[in-house]
């Protein structure tokens, strides 16, 4: 790997950078769209924080607010319709939602980059995959198309793409699914960022090139002691490569908790829920377990405790605002829930 | 004209299956030709040229109610006169009176363009479903076919057209009528076809197949009411098109001709006393505008109206 | 790519034979009296039939005079005018004229078109959007039966802005108000393809990532997102220049335009089968040139056509 260090030095992206801060903060963020039919409730209230070298893994289902979060979180939201409401974004000390829309700009891709769910859509299909990762180095760093051109190569390289010098110059729909996860891999990491969002990164993918990607990920992050934070929907993906979990439900972080205590004694009714619906072999000729009832609709979201309506533990108190506060379990985990010990069963 | 261009950016909607829809008052769920007109009817474009297409229907089949004057008693003493008494637009070079000539050439255009597009229509219609439904081959031979007539530019194959059906003692009508029909049933094919080739995959075809249904009623009962929705679209520009159109024809000499009265003659008419008497040009002109004009907003809005796409 | 061209020349290949056919059946075929069709109302002697029959191969079959006169055409050979002028020369007096209004209306609406369409697409629902919608609307629809003498009424006669007619040897400006009239047909589908294009593109997700990669908004728009919207936009306009070519029938006789539409016009009146055939089947060529050459273009915009 080259040039890691004399990269970092050579922009000043932000002032009043700290260094002893914590690389990624978010504090209380409620994001809105208005539209056309009301206010949807997007994100209400998420807070979680990231430090380096970290996996942070944003879980939960379609709608509960997890890509809006990060999106809001690097400045890509579309407003209108969408509006940050309230909260911080802090990356070293700094918040990023009153940083003025250039320097904010800067931010991106230099320090806390972002990849997608659908690769094939998300390159651009008219320009080849080289033009789309040199345009970094020479927009970003002021590089020669030459040597911007170089430093392509070596990243197609990096992320395992053979024969990377002929395929600098194909086009994105030439590539396979899998290699062309790897290639906006590559566009993410090219400036060295310091932060990776990965938004359901191989969720359109089969499963044997899930679990190469996700090495992928994982080896790249160690490598460069990249805070990641991975959303997702899929439990299965989360448990090898996560060091802490995040469960959103209604635009709310409702539990967070280092990996092996979610898995082995979940807090929270949604997560606990969550889990039983996972089929397992032992559970053959039985009926499988779902979760009764659907996400509420942002637009209309059940006063108190979100999850109300669907949960098993709800009671009056359940249904009245305001919602349930973060009770802390144990110093890194908590959960929004009246009855934490119930479900966890103390 | 560029009005081809639009009338091809129309969408199929096709295979979408008339589902059931957000219920309306009485609790019965809508379908989407029950959700299109309720779109319609809040739209205010469509009520505009919904009532200047009435109007202008009333021209055509009552000119009567208009003028009392009759368009084809002309003096040349009266030649270039301004207006005075009924004569709202004045006289054009031959003595007519013009609001009356005006009044009366709806009949004409509106006739010519109702049954060119029916015809139209018809080819259309049968050739779509045709390549549509039954694929291959014949799909084949028809894309050709349909290659080979857009291979001719509109208007040239018209005009060349247009002279070999008409005999000499013609007014040109059936002439003009035939030339447009025959060659304006290309885009309503096209959309008919992409239409019935979405339709044809969706699950309820198949399953009405294996109860036994043959092809026509295949064609009729269920495929045909789900695509039929863009080919009305077409044709209602297609109306505007061709009214247009034979316009054009006559306008060049090569549409009605004779005595009969269209707002294409006219204008070619009034092209050399312009200058003093811009009367005869301007009003004929403004009439065919506007007609044409309300056509296609009124197809516009009942493509804006069947657009999923824009709910 | 390769296998993609030689099929399309195929296509066009059939489709000018089958076009040309077409016109040639329309003007010739099952006539009780091909030569009195031939001249149209006006009286012949014999030895001028006898002559006729000779060139036209009337004795023979049908199709043999297909051939005949197909043979003629693809080696340069476009027969006479029956004023007696050579066909080929009156299209290398009227082409040139017809090429540079055709070319300027194509300049002028590519022009317009793009910058309006794009404008409103970037502010959609706004004044300007909701101005230029409405104006195309209108455009769209008026014949230009109404559109061009009514400009030339307007702003050639009684405002004096443009001169009225052009002659032979017309001049940039005077082939300005005949050249604005030619572009009014075709603008506005350019406008709303262009504004529907680049709307739909603003939304993709490839400007998501182009934003995630911090890249500016000027280079957004236009560096990723202008070149996807502008393909189906640059194929419109390709089509449009055959179509304008055809089309220019009605306002070069409205302005006196010499070119090609209205020598095709005037044949039309004379009753003069050669020119009108002649004329015919240069332009049915020229359209599915231009039309090939669009497709091709298609292909060099979109790499993902390329690769089939």
């Amino acid at each position: 790997m080259t040039d890691v260090t004399d990269i970092r030095a050579e922009i000043d992206v932000l002032p009043g950078l700290d260094p002893r801060a914590p690389l990624l903060d978010v504090d209380d963020l409620h994001v809105e769209f208005r539209t056309r039919d009301g206010v949807a409730k997007a994100v209400n209230g998420a807070s979680f924080r990231l430090a380096a070298g970290e996996t942070l893994a944003i879980l939960g289902e379609s709608g509960c607010g997890k890509s809006v979060t990060a999106q809001a979180i690097m400045g890509i939201l579309d407003t209108p319709p969408g509006y940050v409401t309230g909260g911080q974004v802090r990356y070293r000390g700094v918040d990023l939602l009153k940083t003025p829309e250039k320097q904010r700009r800067k931010v991106r891709a230099n320090r806390i980059a972002m990849i997608f769910q659908d690769a094939l859509s998300a390159l651009n299909p008219v320009y080849s995959v080289g033009f789309q990762l040199g345009e970094l180095f020479r927009k970003h760093r002021g590089t020669s198309r030459h040597e911007a051109k170089r430093r392509s190569v070596e990243l197609l390289d990096q992320v395992k793409i053979p024969d990377a010098r002929s395929r600098v110059d194909d086009y994105p729909h030439q590539f396979s699914g899998g290699m062309r996860q790897r290639v906006m891999i590559a566009m993410a990491l090219a400036l060295d960022p310091e932060v990776l969002i990965a938004d359901e990164p191989t969720t359109a993918l089969d499963v044997t090139v899930q679990a190469q990607i996700m090495g992928l990920l994982a080896e790249l992050q160690h490598q460069r002691n990249m805070g990641l934070i991975l959303i997702t929907h899929d439990m299965g993906v989360v448990a090898d490569v996560a060091d802490r979990i995040s469960v959103m439900y209604a635009g709310k972080v409702v539990e967070e908790a280092p990996v092996y205590d979610i898995y082995g004694r979940p807090a929270h009714p949604y997560t606990k829920a969550l889990l039983e619906s996972i089929p397992r072999l032992d559970m053959k000729g039985r009926q499988l377990n779902v979760i009764r009832g659907l996400p509420p609709a942002l637009t209309d979201i059940p006063a108190g405790c979100a999850f109300n309506p669907r949960c098993g533990y709800a009671r009056d108190v359940c249904r009245q605002d305001p919602p349930p506060p973060a009770y802390q379990i144990a110093p890194h985990r908590f959960a929004r829930c009246h009855f934490v010990r119930e479900v966890l069963g103390v | 004209m560029s009005d081809f261009n639009l009338v091809t950016s129309v969408e199929a909607p096709g295979g979408v299956p008339t589902e059931p829809r957000r219920p309306d008052r009485s609790g019965k769920p809508r379908s989407l030709a029950g959700d299109a007109w309720l779109d319609l009817r809040r739209n205010k474009i469509f009520w505009v040229s919904a009532v200047l297409v009435a109007v202008v229907l009333l021209m055509a089949a009552w000119p009567s109610l208009f003028t009392s004057a009759d368009p084809r008693q002309c003096a040349l003493s009266r030649a270039h006169r301004g207006a005075g008494g009924s004569a709202f637009f004045g006289y054009d070079f031959q003595g007519c009176d013009v609001y009356a000539r005006t009044i009366y050439g709806a009949r004409n255009s509106i006739v010519v363009g109702v049954f060119a597009t029916a015809l139209a229509g018809v080819i259309g219609l049968i050739v779509g479903l045709a390549a549509g439904y039954y694929g291959r081959w014949l799909d084949a031979i028809l894309s050709r076919f349909v290659d080979i007539m857009l291979g001719i530019p509109f208007l040239l194959g018209a005009i060349v057209l247009a002279r070999r059906l008409s005999g000499p003692h013609d007014t040109g009508v059936v002439a003009v009528t035939v030339t447009l029909g025959v060659l304006g049933w290309t885009t309503g094919a096209r959309v008919m076809r992409s239409a019935v080739i979405a339709s044809k995959n969706q699950d309820y075809v198949a399953a009405a197949r294996m109860l036994g249904a043959g092809p026509v009623r295949l064609m009729v009962r269920h495929i045909l009411p789900n695509s039929i929705a863009s080919f009305i679209v077409v044709l209602t520009i297609l109306l505007g098109i061709n009214i247009a159109s034979e316009a054009t024809l006559s306008y060049l000499g090569v549409g009605l001709k004779g005595d009969a009265i269209s707002w294409g003659i006219a204008i070619s008419d009034a092209g050399p006393y312009v200058r003093t008497n811009p009367g005869p040009l301007v009003w004929p002109s403004v009439f065919l505008g506007v007609t044409v004009l309300a056509f296609i907003m009124l197809g516009d809005a009942v493509r804006d109206a069947f657009d999923p796409k824009l709910r | 790519m390769f296998r993609y061209l030689v099929r399309r020349l195929l296509q066009m290949v059939l489709t000018f034979f089958g076009a040309t056919f077409v016109v040639y059946a329309l003007m010739f075929a099952n006539q009780t009296d091909p030569i009195q069709a031939l001249v149209g109302e006006r009286p012949i002697t014999a030895s001028q039939r006898a002559a006729l029959t000779e060139r036209y191969h009337l004795d023979d079959s049908f199709p043999q005079q297909y051939w005949y006169y197909m043979k003629g055409l693809l080696t340069g050979d476009f027969g006479t005018s029956l004023t007696g002028r050579s066909i080929r020369d009156m299209l290398a007096d009227a082409w040139p004229l017809t090429m540079r209004l055709a070319g300027m209306a194509i300049v002028i609406a590519a022009l317009i078109a793009v910058t309006a369409g794009v404008v409103s697409a970037l502010r959609r629902g706004g004044a300007f959007d909701n101005v230029t919608l409405v104006a195309t609307l209108v455009l769209l629809s008026l014949p230009i039966v109404v559109l061009a003498p009514i400009a030339q009424l307007v702003f050639g006669i009684q405002l004096g802005w443009f001169a009225p007619t052009a002659g032979k040897n017309a001049t940039f400006t005077q082939l300005l108000l005949p050249a604005f009239v030619l572009a009014s047909t075709v603008v506005a589908a350019e406008l709303r393809v262009t504004r529907a294009s680049v709307a739909e593109n603003l939304r993709a997700d490839y400007v998501r990532t182009a934003r995630a990669k911090g890249l500016s908004r000027a280079r957004v728009i236009g560096v990723h997102v202008l070149r996807n919207s502008l393909i189906p936009v640059i194929t419109l306009i390709g089509v449009d220049i055959g179509g304008l070519m055809s089309g220019a029938i009605v306002t070069e006789k409205v302005f006196n335009i010499p070119g090609v539409g209205f020598n095709l016009f005037r044949g039309i009146h004379t009753e003069d089968g050669p020119l009108v055939v002649g004329f015919v089947s240069v332009l049915i060529i020229v359209f599915l040139v231009v039309n090939l050459v669009v497709d091709l273009l298609y292909a060099v915009l979109d790499p993902r056509i390329r690769y089939e």
